[in-house]
């Protein structure tokens, strides 16, 4: 493809003066844009500040010097978070994956397995995450089996890990599902191997196209292994708890949401651009 | 002359649709045989069935001898020696045009990858390719896309090339440089069967050309004979079709 040379190009008046009409669209769409937000965002700052209770919420939930001072204990138990996001994160990837392709296949060797992961995904997917981190943090220790730890922290992980695993595998599932036909028919005529086909042809694309939503269910994690705390994991949440309910000043979880919030709006933000180039990539497919 | 493929009494249906009767073909060693015939006459699902996409209700299959319908076989083995190229191209989007190529030979023929990639680039060059080796498919033309994808089978050394109306999908000036490749392998001596509405391209390549109509072969011999002189009413009937299409 050769760009052709476009140095001796000057636009033309009518093209100047149509970029002088749009310049002063777009300026008159910026004031209007400026206006409208100063108006809300002002309003709803009055309504807040002159409601009669602010003066009290002010000094309980937005104490600047206590939020000071309790922030190096919200900060350690957030590192707890971060830990389990990610050593969680990525065992969830690997059984995920698995069950996934489990129960893709149509191989009559794995039959009982594929039942199996049916079952799994129908009971983790439905069942409320923080019942699954009751039963496992209070059920399993009281099993007294040996070898199995009856730490909080690697319980809560577990627990998360089982109910994420679910959600994971029915996206990539999906992902795998999306895949045309005609791409495993033309892997297959050239005499790849369905595990070949899967693994070379069928599984790079899926993935490809599930990355977004695989984002977004990672925000959720971050955020999820906050539940943990209900074990007596001192995560970002309990430390705030803890701190709130020996001053019954409700700052530190204010300072905890402002951190989670640090961490998982740039999260999100990054997930839907990775959103949109996935649309118009997919819309610039075409025949394939 | 030996026959590489060789279809006895093939019959196929899709529910209660019958799509192949009791449908003979053989298709002698370097020849070409072309299918022709209204859309849903059969010609894909014919191919498909030889290349074990599909599987058939009756008959028996015969690869150089050897009967591939037999539910025992490998179907990857076979399918090894068979080429076939989709009306829809149905390259790898992830991967490049020379990653497209190389994946069989190295996967499969378990070549090892500097081998493959120099047979790739080899038969790039040979059809003009060579500056698109590490473009992906999106960035290709529809009539290139649809070339690397006959490259892409004929990477196998096939002993037999499956066509399935590989021009269908392609405006009409792109149509001609996919046809030429094809003309290439037919001078070189390659077994093939293909589907085409193509029908001057037809008379240029076939041995034989077959005219489906609802699952059976109505009437067959060179292309001389079927499409230019047509005895059966409904080949006439087809080919006046045609015609006034402004395709012959």
């Amino acid at each position: 493809m050769s760009e052709r040379m476009n140095s001796a190009w000057s636009p033309s008046s009518r093209e100047i003066q149509r970029r002088g009409e749009r310049a002063r669209i777009s300026r008159r769409q910026a004031a209007i844009a400026a206006v409208s937000t100063t108006v809300v965002l002002g309003t709803l700052l009055i309504i807040l500040v002159t409601s009669p209770g602010w003066e009290i919420v002010k000094e309980t939930f937005f104490d600047i010097d206590y939020g000071r001072e309790v922030f190096p204990t919200v900060i350690a138990g957030l590192w707890i978070n971060l830990q389990l996001t990610f050593i969680g994160g990525f065992c969830i990837g690997v059984i995920a994956l698995g069950l996934a392709l489990l129960r893709t296949t149509k191989s009559p060797a794995l039959t009982p397995f594929r039942f199996l992961a049916t079952a799994y995904v129908d009971i983790f997917r439905g069942a409320p995450l923080i019942l699954i981190i009751l039963l496992v943090g209070f059920g399993v220790p009281a099993l007294r089996l040996k070898g199995i730890s009856s730490n909080v922290i690697f319980l809560g992980t577990v627990a998360v890990v089982l109910t994420y695993s679910a959600y994971v595998a029915e996206v990539i599932r999906s992902g795998i599902l999306s895949i045309h036909p005609s791409q495993r028919a033309a892997a297959r005529s050239l005499g790849l191997t369905s595990g070949q086909t899967m693994r070379y042809v069928v599984l790079p694309q899926a993935i490809r196209r599930v990355v977004p939503p695989l984002l977004n269910d990672f925000v959720s994690l971050l955020k999820d292994t906050g539940l943990v705390s209900i074990l007596g994991v001192t995560d970002a949440v309990r430390a705030a708890q803890i701190n709130a309910s020996r001053t019954f000043n409700y700052t530190p979880y204010v300072v905890a949401a402002i951190l989670f919030l640090l961490i998982t709006i740039p999260m999100t933000r990054y997930t839907d651009r990775a959103m949109r180039q996935r649309t118009s990539a997919q819309n610039s497919e075409g025949a394939i | 002359m030996s026959n590489v493929l060789e279809l006895v009494n093939i019959r196929k249906s899709f529910g209660l649709e019958l799509v192949l009767n009791n449908l003979n073909l053989s298709v002698p060693e370097h020849t070409a045989t072309v299918l022709i015939g209204a859309s849903g006459s059969g010609k894909s699902t014919l191919l498909r069935c030889i290349n074990l996409l599909e599987s058939i209700d009756d008959g028996q299959i015969f690869l150089d001898g050897e009967e591939i319908s037999d539910p025992l076989i490998n179907v990857d083995e076979v399918r090894r020696k068979l080429g076939m190229v989709f009306q829809s191209f149905n390259l790898f989007p992830h991967k490049t045009v020379l990653e497209n190529i190389t994946l069989a030979p190295i996967k499969v023929q378990g070549k090892n990858k500097d081998e493959a990639t120099t047979a790739a680039l080899a038969l790039l060059k040979r059809f003009d390719l060579a500056d698109k080796a590490d473009q992906y498919p999106d960035r290709l033309s529809g009539g290139q896309q649809q070339r690397v994808a006959i490259i892409r089978s004929l990477a196998l050394n096939p002993r037999l090339l499956l066509l399935d109306e590989i021009t269908s999908a392609l405006d009409p000036v792109l149509v001609n440089e996919v046809l030429s490749i094809v003309r290439d392998l037919k001078s070189d001596g390659m077994t093939m069967v293909l589907a085409t509405h193509e029908m001057g391209f037809a008379t240029q390549v076939a041995d034989e050309v077959c005219f489906l109509e609802s699952g059976n072969i109505l009437e067959r011999g060179s292309a001389q004979e079927v499409l230019h002189a047509p005895k059966n009413p409904k080949t006439q009937e087809f080919l006046k079709r045609v015609h006034q299409a402004g395709r012959l």
